[in-house]
């Protein structure tokens, strides 16, 4: 029985991180209808930040933490000005193949200035591990899950509560008429990209902090399985994002803990396929008829 | 008129693509009698892993090669039959693929002419570079594809033109299968390896079919994968007495750190994918204790044996960090293609072949090399142990 406990300890670190993840996908497509599939990267660039910050300029574990939600967001900002800003009226495909582009730049870009080795991420905050009835949590473990469902609620928050989320959810419905009531298209868009990476800045930081190693190509493989998340949960959805990170991340860990580890992407991924064939809107997702 | 322009230009494109091919095929023919060396330099051309999944290990191996070259170079260069030839290396990135290696291959025999090939990092790109190297006599030495069929053809006979500088799988995985029997004393072993490789899959195979007490589990890995805890959870629920894991150390480093997090405390034993001083420095030194590997090039044998303390200094000196495994690996191969040109008084390809199949007790940086009759490096093998990140001691294996 505490194995089962300690797996789903294990099974809600890690779905917390793709959670963060899958929020940025989410709300991206929710407003542009475009899987930003260098989303991923932007994690693995919140993670290097959070690398050098610490190592020489001796920032602490918070200071790093917020100064990559910053970085990171303005990263998201200037990939959307660059990227795909030119493209918002060209056909979809189009910009999910520069969002492809993107991703390998920032991938191969970074090998390339920082070498494809795997370094060790400074350990700032010391671990420590508590033992409740047999089950052990440690510190970290135990920050990413706080961290990760603060900021999903102040996330949240703003979606909901504020002038600026308000303006999200327009454009999302229908930016023409967003536009026609006064809403300026162009700053909602980048602030969901801001929004979105500094998400992702977010779980680059935590994911470092927990595992210790950050490599280049590191949000390839978390990057594509947040997207899975995101499919999961109702592409569109901020609660759904969430759900279907902890889902994910719950999967993965009982595929392992059943002894099948070399299948635990192909689990990931044949969710993926029957949730497009029985629920195509996701679980939270609304069916909604697009007219021709 | 623009349809027009994309039209002409596309016919013009396969024109010159064909144009291409067909020149291909002319210079094949010609190489008949493989690559001699013409000028004043000797033609090394490396094909290597610089980006995609293995860069981390391609690059060190490149650093490696250089270091030999510039060494070699400095003092005068290579022997040819009495006459001092330069090194010109020839480097190629084969981006971790195995199309890319094959064409790389090609080029670097048939285009550059070249003399000896060093490459490639990973088993799966190196096997698809064989057909073009045979074709054109060129010989390939691997510092580290270590599949025991990577040189050996479907008959079993030796690849004419494929060498490796490393092990091959079952020496190594036997080696750790009776090292846990008879030095740890384990009986239940649980295999963590890794799947994304030749090398991982081969070493948890062998050790498998070499290992006398009860393999209790068996599960495997990504490359680039993080989070291990679910898995190691559950070897610790079937209370193994140790665990194999055959790996690179940027995942091995995090399997020990999560199983010490955890709170298991068993014997970790590891191939020598996990020599590398990042090892401990991502599994953190403390949680870095009982853990062993197997390993050709270790610090405490290497401080016997002055060929290697000459390569470490060398190494830290120019790049400030400890010699990797891969490293050392691949300067031994630089210097054994070396030997083969002086052995054999030419530096044509296919005599560099014949020189390579005779080398017997080189003085490498890993150890005593003989190249065998299946064109495998056999040298001494040795379990090196860590205590709280550091070397504490090394057991040779016979």
């Amino acid at each position: 029985m505490t194995t089962v406990f300690q797996q789903l300890i294990n099974g809600l670190s890690l779905g917390s991180i793709y959670a963060l993840l899958a929020l940025g996908y989410t709300m991206v497509y929710g407003i542009i209808k475009l899987i930003n599939f260098a989303h991923g990267d932007i994690y693995m660039l919140g993670a290097f930040w959070g690398y050098y910050t610490i190592n020489f300029w001796h920032f602490n574990f918070i200071f790093a933490l917020l100064s990559a939600m910053v970085v990171c967001a303005a990263a998201g900002v200037v990939i959307e000005y660059f990227a795909y800003r030119p493209l918002r009226h060209a056909p979809r495909i189009t910009a999910l193949i520069t969002a492809i582009g993107v991703s390998y730049f920032l991938e191969n870009g970074m090998s390339y200035l920082y070498g494809a080795d795997t370094r060790n991420f400074p350990q700032v905050i010391k671990q420590v591990n508590y033992d409740l009835w047999g089950v052990r949590v440690s510190n970290i473990q135990i920050l990413i899950l706080v961290t990760a469902c603060l900021l999903m609620v102040l996330l949240q928050l703003i979606i909901k509560k504020t002038k600026m989320g308000r303006a999200m959810r327009a454009v999302s419905v229908d930016p023409d008429a967003a536009e026609l009531v006064g809403i300026n298209i162009n700053r909602t868009i980048s602030f969901t990209f801001a929004l979105g990476s500094s998400m992702a800045g977010a779980a680059g930081v935590l994911i470092g902090l927990y595992y210790n190693s950050i490599d280049p190509l590191m949000g390839m493989t978390p990057g594509i399985k947040a997207f899975v998340a995101a499919v999961v949960g109702g592409i569109g959805s901020v609660p759904g994002a969430s759900l279907g990170g902890f889902l994910i991340g719950l999967l993965e860990t009982a595929v392992q803990s059943l002894g099948f580890s070399a299948y635990k992407d192909a689990a990931v991924y044949l969710v993926l396929i029957i949730i497009l064939l029985v629920l195509p809107a996701g679980i939270f997702g609304k069916n909604v008829k697009e007219k021709v | 008129m623009k349809k027009k322009m994309i039209k002409r230009i596309t016919g013009i494109a396969a024109i010159a693509m064909s144009a291409a091919i067909f020149a291909g095929c002319s210079t094949a023919k010609t190489t008949s009698q493989g690559n001699d060396q013409t000028g004043s330099t000797v033609k090394i051309g490396v094909n290597m892993e610089l980006s995609g999944a293995a860069a981390g290990y391609g690059n060190q191996m490149k650093q490696g090669i250089q270091m030999a070259t510039k060494e070699i170079n400095s003092k005068g260069g290579v022997n040819v039959n009495g006459k001092k030839k330069k090194i010109k290396l020839i480097i190629k990135d084969n981006k971790t693929s195995t199309s890319t290696s094959a064409s790389v291959a090609a080029q670097l025999a048939n285009n550059d002419k070249v003399n000896a090939i060093i490459g490639t990092a990973t088993t799966n790109a190196g096997t698809a570079a064989i057909p073009n190297e045979t074709k054109a006599k060129v010989p390939a030495l691997s510092p580290s594809a270590t599949d025991p069929n990577f040189t050996l053809q479907k008959n079993g006979k030796a690849q004419p033109y494929v060498f490796r500088a490393c092990y091959q799988n079952n020496f190594q995985g036997g080696t750790a299968a009776k090292f846990m029997t008879n030095n740890l004393k384990a009986k239940r072993v649980a295999i963590l390896g890794d799947n994304s490789t030749d090398y991982g899959t081969g070493l948890a195979k062998s050790f498998k079919k070499q290992f006398t007490g009860k393999v209790v589990d068996t599960q495997y890995f990504s490359a680039g994968d993080k989070d291990f805890n679910a898995i190691l959870t559950s070897f610790k629920n079937k209370k193994v007495d140790a665990i194999y894991a055959p790996g690179y150390y940027s995942e091995i480093g995090l399997i020990i750190k999560q199983a010490r997090q955890i709170g298991m405390n068993v014997p970790i034993v590891g191939s020598d994918g996990m020599a590398d001083a990042k090892l401990v420095q991502i599994a953190g030194a403390k949680n870095a204790s009982n853990i062993y590997y197997t390993t050709p090039f270790s610090k405490t044998v290497a401080e016997k044996n002055p060929t290697a303390v000459k390569f470490m200094k060398a190494y830290k000196a120019r790049y400030h960090a400890d010699a990797p495994t891969f490293s050392a690996l691949a300067y031994d191969s630089t210097y054994m293609i070396k030997q083969a040109i002086e052995s054999q008084k030419s530096a044509n390809s296919v005599k560099i072949t014949k020189g390579l199949t005779q080398i017997k007790n080189f003085d490498g940086v890993t150890g005593k090399i003989t190249i065998d009759s299946h064109h495998d490096a056999s040298k001494p093998i040795a379990v090196e142990h860590l205590n709280n990140g550091k070397v504490v001691g090394s057991t040779q294996i016979k």
